[in-house]
């Protein structure tokens, strides 16, 4: 059990090391850094004293290691457009990407699982038909044309939803189901498949003999089952999150890190695109540590296999 | 979801991407306008059909004139082929990267593999979004990005299958009938992965079309005077409320492709992989 988790935490630290690593490569081999992060305009006193102060003077291995000091305690520089230091900058965005990702996450879990549930105990039917068509679609639809489609409809013809900004629940409306929709398709599909494949173990039968009613054995003997790779998938689902809000923030002007990270790198504010990498980056690999921990503690059969 | 014939959505899918790939191929045959071409005096026309549409614009004109269908035949000639040679860069250097990892062991395939875990680790469009902001938007860049997306699947794909053909009879006769690791890995091992590797083009190619448009519609992909759907997309959402046609052309034409592009790799995978197929269904 310990080894199990010790593992993983090697793991997540090695990925969070490459994570800054990169970072560092990038930064190293694109042009001066001082000159990347203060601008070309900066004037030579400028450049000479944040050389010194970030030590490009020495050798390329000390560099190295206060560069991931540096990051790790949070020390991005400064915004070449405002500035602000870039942590406060992402502290100042983060909760309207938090507040649409959860509210997303939400409705595709609320969608997405129900509905692949329905489509497994109605497998090869009409209901299963249409369920797995829609999920289909929406994997197949990209979410910044869903978008400008449900602005085209509720803002545009039938004036009932705002096509822009953020405040009051009606903003949130529409770029929270846009960027639930793939999640939701992809859910559906893997609740579907990981049901099917547990309402063919003996215990079901075994649970069916016994007398146990239909919706008991579902929500009491099949779904909890069924749910443990559902996690991982939900875990996985985050990178799609991830991705999706960097494109829905943008189309329906939602303040969040996305439309920040996508504005940083259109007017190549690079300290702004660096810190906002490594903390959506760190952000991730935290929570596929989460995910892990919380599978092997849901199947011990995961935590055995894999010691 | 087994299919034993080819069922109508299969065809229709079909269709659907043949007359994409032949309208790429021969569009301009289409339309009279060439795509730079600007009629001032026809600017943000509607499709031919509605009131105010003018005959000579089918499918409308965009902000300064252009013919719609001369920038939707360019954007699709644009998409097509950077998502094609995006997912053959993708799946040649990935699958060497698997046979290099699968053959030496050790620390090569370590440091390979780890690697790929960091690129499985994070959203692609994070690590395309670093490289343009930091290195700066170019034609070259963009098309090594695409190329980039996907490869750590095909070099996962490639080690497994090496590893375990490696222990198989066959391998080990024709190594110790003197064909060198080249030829092994070329001349017998391929053959062996090739179905493996083709469904995994179909799932790949509608992601790298996914992903320029998203990358070209943020205005950080393809720039002009070069369009791509996503592009003309983007370009289109300014005028939403006067100029719908603009956006959802190219909206429309993406997502018929993808969602051709999925069936179809859906299709083949049943077919190809009997182990998947018992898996999902």
């Amino acid at each position: 059990m310990l080894r199990f988790w010790l593992i993983k935490l090697l793991r997540t630290v090695v990925t969070l090391w490459l994570v800054v690593t990169f970072a560092f490569i990038v930064l190293r081999t694109s042009g001066d850094p001082v000159v990347a992060l203060l601008g070309a305009d900066a004037r030579p006193d400028e450049v000479e004293y944040f050389r010194r102060l970030w030590g490009l003077d020495q050798p390329l291995i000390v560099q190295y290691l206060n560069y991931i000091v540096q990051m790790a305690t949070g020390q991005f520089g400064m915004s070449l457009r405002d500035h602000r230091a870039v942590i406060d900058i992402i502290a100042e965005r983060l909760p309207a990407t938090v507040e649409l990702g959860l509210t997303a996450f939400a409705i595709a879990a609320i969608i997405g699982i129900p509905a692949g549930i329905i489509a497994a105990l109605r497998r090869g039917g009409v209901l299963d038909r249409l369920i797995m068509t829609i999920a289909v679609f929406g994997f197949a639809l990209p979410n910044f044309f869903l978008g400008i489609l449900m602005i085209l409809l509720f803002s545009l013809t039938l004036r009932i939803l705002p096509s822009s900004g953020t405040g009051t629940w009606q903003h949130l409306v529409m770029p929270s189901i846009t960027l639930a929709t793939f999640t939701a398709g992809s859910l559906a599909r893997f609740t579907r498949s990981s049901m099917l494949e547990v309402l063919e173990k003996p215990y079901m039968r075994a649970a069916a003999a016994k007398g146990a009613s239909f919706s008991r054995r579902v929500l009491f003997h099949a779904f909890p089952n069924a749910a443990i790779p559902i996690v991982t998938v939900i875990g996985l689902n985050l990178g799609q999150l991830v991705a999706g809000a960097i494109v829905v923030e943008t189309v329906f002007a939602w303040p969040g890190i996305g439309r920040l990270l996508v504005v940083a790198v259109s007017q190549r504010d690079l300290a702004v695109v660096q810190g906002l990498v490594l903390v959506i980056a760190a952000t991730m690999v935290m929570a596929n540590l989460l995910v892990d921990l919380l599978y092997g503690l849901l199947d011990p059969r995961i935590r055995e296999a894999s010691t | 979801m087994i299919r034993q014939r080819p069922n109508i959505i299969v065809v229709l899918a079909s269709i659907i991407l043949a007359v994409a790939v032949g309208v790429a191929l021969i569009g301009n045959v289409f339309t009279p306008h060439a795509v730079t071409d600007q009629a001032l005096l026809s600017r943000l026309k509607p499709p031919s059909w509605m009131e105010g549409g003018e005959a000579a614009f089918p499918l409308g004109t965009d902000r300064i004139g252009r013919d719609m269908v001369a920038r939707l035949v360019a954007g699709l000639q644009m998409s097509l082929s950077v998502a094609l040679l995006g997912t053959l860069i993708g799946a040649v250097f990935g699958t060497t990267i698997g046979f290099i990892a699968a053959h030496f062991r050790g620390w090569v395939e370590e440091i390979l593999m780890m690697v790929v875990d960091f690129q499985a680790s994070l959203p692609f469009i994070l690590i395309a979004l670093t490289l343009l902001a930091f290195f700066g938007n170019s034609m070259v860049l963009f098309i090594i990005l695409m190329g980039m997306f996907g490869w750590e699947t095909y070099a996962r794909l490639a080690r497994g299958v090496v590893l375990s053909a490696r222990a198989q009879p066959y391998a080990r006769a024709i190594v110790a009938l003197g064909a060198n690791p080249g030829r092994l890995y070329l001349r017998h091992v391929l053959p062996n992965v090739a179905s493996a590797l083709i469904v995994q083009v179909t799932l790949t190619f509608p992601q790298i079309i996914l992903l320029e448009t998203s990358l070209s519609f943020l205005g950080l992909g393809i720039q002009p005077p070069n369009t791509s759907l996503g592009q003309i997309l983007g370009d289109g959402r300014d005028y939403l409320s006067t100029a719908w046609w603009i956006s959802v052309w190219p909206g429309l034409a993406i997502f018929l492709i993808t969602l051709s592009m999925s069936i179809l790799g859906d299709a083949l995978r049943d077919r190809l992989d009997p182990m998947l197929k018992t898996r999902t269904t």
